[in-house]
């Protein structure tokens, strides 16, 4: 019997993970997808929000305030990459000044330190760039920019380190079941495993309602909610140094324009229903959407998209995050309808949840719980010295594979080698940026997938790019000639 | 961390780095070094092994790898070294000694610097990827750029797709659409955004016509199905303003899309030093001497400007080799009289390369480079040098895909110049109807 498992390897699944591998619990997460972090948590704009946005008593309020400080000590312990860079709410017409008020104040209850509403004069010394419309703006300081991808990683990684098994196999089904003390207990389906486990925690994203409903008669909705973005070269990654948000008017929230942390410009997301859980496509109207949208906050936009992507947000119909153990089901804890600021709020999430499922199961802190865990070196980022140390240790630190990003072989080996290494070409992708530049995978792939068939045991035409059929090489050529 | 000087160092050892490398050796330099990042000398032209190469450099056909052996054996027997499997990140101008700083890493150096008295940069272009054209739909696999699937069925004998799609006529698209052919995969068509194709002229004769494979011109690629791989895509008819045109829309079941949109400079290094750029370009703005505004660094080949041939690489780099085997031996320390002339491209005309002469550095002829915006038929094309028409040159055909040159003669050019009486003079090249 399980003590404890997570249904879903997003941010959130593994950040209750990571804080649950601190307890002297067996612990298992189940995730459907060949990687982690390959739902929500990899689509998404990648912002720690400050926490002026949700209403004061929510849970988003709560988990949003307590995640961005988290979210602040845990990127050195945990070694993934977070930059405070401060966020702006722009008006950008005089009426906006009475809802940057408002924010302010929701702001100052909820918590938020820092908060004061900026004028022209000094937005402009701010963001030279921004909109000759933005009339005033609500300064966040504390809000951030993270790599949404190695903060799973992160997560995940150390809590592998810390006993917690991961099974990349799709849950099915879900039985409440009580055992012959009366006790409840569940027992998960998951292709042709069978797993029984003293409790559950739903943390399964889009798909949350569906576990919910197999063994809770209060039932949830969850609508799938797509944001689509536009990724801009790194040459106008300087183009503002805030995350500047528009300040929400009766027509929709307005689109954001923000750095990211490795140096890239982004704008999004929309918000229109998904046509299922499953699709994360891109339209022609979103992405005009964003660009003509994204334009009202920034003189000059610029349009320099290396890619365009879409993610799914997990919307319940109570509009907040659904969080602890279900009313009619002993043992079953929600962590659902996590959309924005979900990503924020995640670790405050996860410290939440293990604290609750510790105590129902009388678990004790464990001595060995080792917090640190260490990310894979940069090139890119590193000095001259650094990477001279880095060569040193291992040559394959100066074969570069991908040129747009400065991504070595060295970097590479260790993301498929390391603690639930990368198993697919986007995995090597998203944990070393391999790929992630300008030419977006057009010269590394080929050096990359013999990298990943040599550690992993694999032919060549055997790797792919994210599981499930995606293959790239279809055989020999001249073979049915 | 290791410190070598060298005279001239090139970045790149592809048809433009090898060919400017010979030249300056011939030239007399000696001290050279060619710092190359892939394992073999010759770059994209050991993929391309298709023929049509060399007519103009060395009147025959060779395929690509054929090709690049001519001037890697020329490298040879001149004795230039050079470094394989080796990277440069980072290239600086120090400004008290004049010289550039390279820095460069591979396995067995390590990380290390070179002092170069002169620098050309020969890196090439990449391909322009699915994200830059923002075409809509899923993210599968079976999207790749032409030369991807190129380096697969050519280098590695594996083929990328059986059903194909092509989006863009450029040449390595028109070639690919050949070359799937040829190993067994089925090539649905060929979409093109432009009313006009990308490519040469014969690549579409060789590579489509003779294969039945349409050309879809005013089309783009509007959706892409398939959550893991490529299921298919909708090609639907664009409008004047590139807009797609409802009800166009006709879905290909497919497990490949290949992408020859166009190529881009790879000048990363370039923007490090802190040279000018030309944003029509994205290469550098060079002088009638391929030099850079930064003092001794030197540009060719695809990483200036986009070429339609190697052979016309080959020869542009073999005058940036000159020229930066004059700068290193003092050739060019003539009196420098302070005629500037700045080329200015219109009416059609996208850009020249060179951007700005000197006519005191002019050599006896100049070739001047430069493409079209649009698809010229039966034209002028005219150039004025102050106010006065030097040429007019009758031109049948000009399009986009194929790239234009004019020579200018120093004689001529300074006849004209030292009548105006003022230092600045401007040369402007231009499409013109026929009266």
């Amino acid at each position: 019997m399980k003590d404890v498992t997570i249904i879903g390897a997003g941010v959130v699944g593994c950040a209750i993970a990571r804080e649950l591998s601190r307890y002297d619990l067996d612990v298992a997460v189940f995730e459907k997808e060949a990687d982690v972090c390959e739902g929500t948590s990899k689509a998404n704009s990648g912002i720690v929000h400050s926490g002026y946005d949700a209403k004061p008593g929510t849970l988003k309020a709560r988990f949003n305030v307590e995640g961005n400080r988290l979210i602040h000590e845990l990127s050195k312990e945990l070694d993934f990459p977070f930059k405070e860079n401060g966020s702006l709410i722009l008006a950008l017409e005089e009426e906006g000044r009475k809802g940057l008020e408002e924010l302010l104040e929701r702001g100052n209850k909820n918590g938020v330190p820092g908060l004061r509403i900026v004028e022209k004069e000094e937005l402009k010394e701010m963001e030279p760039n921004v909109s000759e419309n933005a009339v005033c703006a609500l300064y966040a300081p504390t809000g951030g920019i993270v790599c949404p991808f190695n903060m799973t990683y992160a997560f995940a990684e150390n809590a592998a380190d810390n006993g917690v098994s991961f099974v990349f196999e799709g849950v099915t089904g879900i039985e409440k079941l009580k055992d012959e003390t009366g006790e409840v207990f569940y027992r998960i389906t998951a292709g042709k495993e069978t797993v029984d486990t003293r409790t559950v925690v739903n943390a399964a994203g889009v798909y949350a309602d569906v576990f919910h409903n197999m063994v809770c008669e209060k039932k949830i909705h969850i609508t799938p909610v797509k944001g689509q973005y536009c990724l801009m070269d790194k040459t106008a990654g300087g183009y503002v140094k805030h995350t500047l948000f528009q300040l929400p008017t009766k027509s929709g929230k307005g689109i954001l324009v923000t750095p990211t942390v490795h140096g890239n410009l982004m704008y999004g997301p929309t918000a229109d229903e998904a046509g299922d859980c499953e699709d994360t496509s891109t339209t022609a109207e979103g992405l005009d959407t964003v660009l003509s949208k994204a334009s009202l906050s920034v003189e000059d936009l610029p349009r320099k998209t290396i890619t365009s992507f879409a993610g799914l947000r997990a919307r319940e119909d109570g509009r907040d995050f659904i969080i602890g153990e279900a009313d009619d089901a002993p043992g079953f804890f929600d962590a659902a309808g996590i959309e924005s600021p979900g990503l924020t709020a995640a670790p405050a999430i996860g410290v939440h949840l293990a604290k609750l499922i510790a105590a129902k199961l009388n678990a004790p802190e464990k001595k060995d719980f080792d917090p640190v865990r260490k990310g894979i070196p940069s090139i890119a980022l590193a000095s001259d010295e650094e990477r001279a140390e880095l060569i040193k240790k291992d040559p394959l630190y100066a074969k570069v594979v991908c040129r747009c990003e400065l991504v070595t072989e060295g970097e590479i080996r260790d993301a498929i080698e390391r603690t639930l290494g990368a198993t697919t070409v986007d995995g090597v992708k998203r944990r070393t940026r391999a790929g992630m530049g300008r030419c977006q995978t057009g010269f590394c792939l080929a050096r990359t997938i013999p990298i990943l068939a040599e550690l992993l045991g694999k032919s060549t035409d055997e790797i792919e790019k994210s599981g499930h059929g995606s293959y790239y090489i279809d055989g020999e050529i001249k073979d049915t000639l | 961390m290791s410190e070598i000087k060298k005279d001239l160092v090139i970045i790149g050892g592809g048809p433009a780095g090898l060919a400017a490398a010979v030249s300056a050796a011939g030239e007399g330099v000696k001290d050279i070094l060619i710092i190359e990042r892939d394992i073999r000398l010759g770059g994209i032209l050991n993929q391309c092994i298709h023929n049509g190469f060399g007519l103009h450099t060395f009147k025959e056909e060779l395929t690509g790898p054929e090709y690049a052996d001519r001037y890697i054996d020329m490298v040879r027997k001149e004795q230039i070294p050079y470094m394989l499997d080796t990277m440069v990140v980072d290239l600086s101008f120090d400004e008290k000694t004049g010289e550039k700083i390279v820095t460069a890493m591979n396995k067995t150096e390590g990380l290390f610097y070179v002092r170069a008295r002169a620098v050309i940069l020969a890196m090439g272009c990449r391909e322009r990827p699915r994200g830059a054209l923002n075409i809509p739909g899923f993210r599968p696999s079976g999207i790749y750029s032409a030369g991807t699937a190129q380096y697969y069925t050519n280098m590695e004998g594996k083929l990328p797709g059986r059903k194909v799609v092509i989006l863009g006529s450029g040449d390595i698209g028109l070639i690919m659409a050949r070359r799937m052919t040829y190993e067994g995969a089925k090539v649905l068509c060929v979409a093109e955004l432009q009313p006009y194709s990308g490519g040469l002229k014969r690549n579409i004769v060789q590579c489509l016509d003779d294969f039945d494979i349409p050309l879809l011109l005013s089309h783009t690629v509007v959706d892409i199905k398939g959550k893991r791989r490529v299921e298919g895509v909708t090609i639907a008819e664009v409008d004047e303003n590139k807009k797609p045109i409802p009800g166009s829309e006709v879905f290909y079941e497919c497990d490949t899309l290949l992408l020859s949109c166009g190529l881009i400079p790879e000048n990363e290094l370039t923007d490090k030093l802190g040279a000018k750029m030309n944003p029509v370009t994205g290469g550098a703005f060079v002088n009638e001497s391929l030099e850079t505004d930064v003092p001794g660094v030197f540009a060719c080949g695809n990483v200036l400007h986009v070429h339609d041939l190697v052979d016309y690489v080959s020869g542009e780099a073999a005058a940036a080799g000159k020229n930066a085997a004059d700068h290193i031996l003092g050739k060019n320390a003539q009196e420098n009289d302070g005629n500037v002339i700045n080329i200015k491209t219109e009416n059609g005309v996208r850009y020249s390369v060179p951007s700005v002469v000197r006519p005191a550095y002019m050599p006896d002829t100049l070739t001047v480079r430069f493409r079209v915006g649009n698809e010229y038929r039966d034209k002028n094309l005219s150039v004025y040098l102050d106010g006065k028409q030097l040429m007019k040159l009758p031109k049948r055909i000009m399009a986009p895909g194929e790239m234009e040159q004019i020579i200018l003669v120093k004689s001529k050019v300074s006849e004209i110049i030292s009548e105006s009486g003022v230092k600045e003079h401007e040369l402007i090249i231009r499409v013109e109807d026929k009266e």
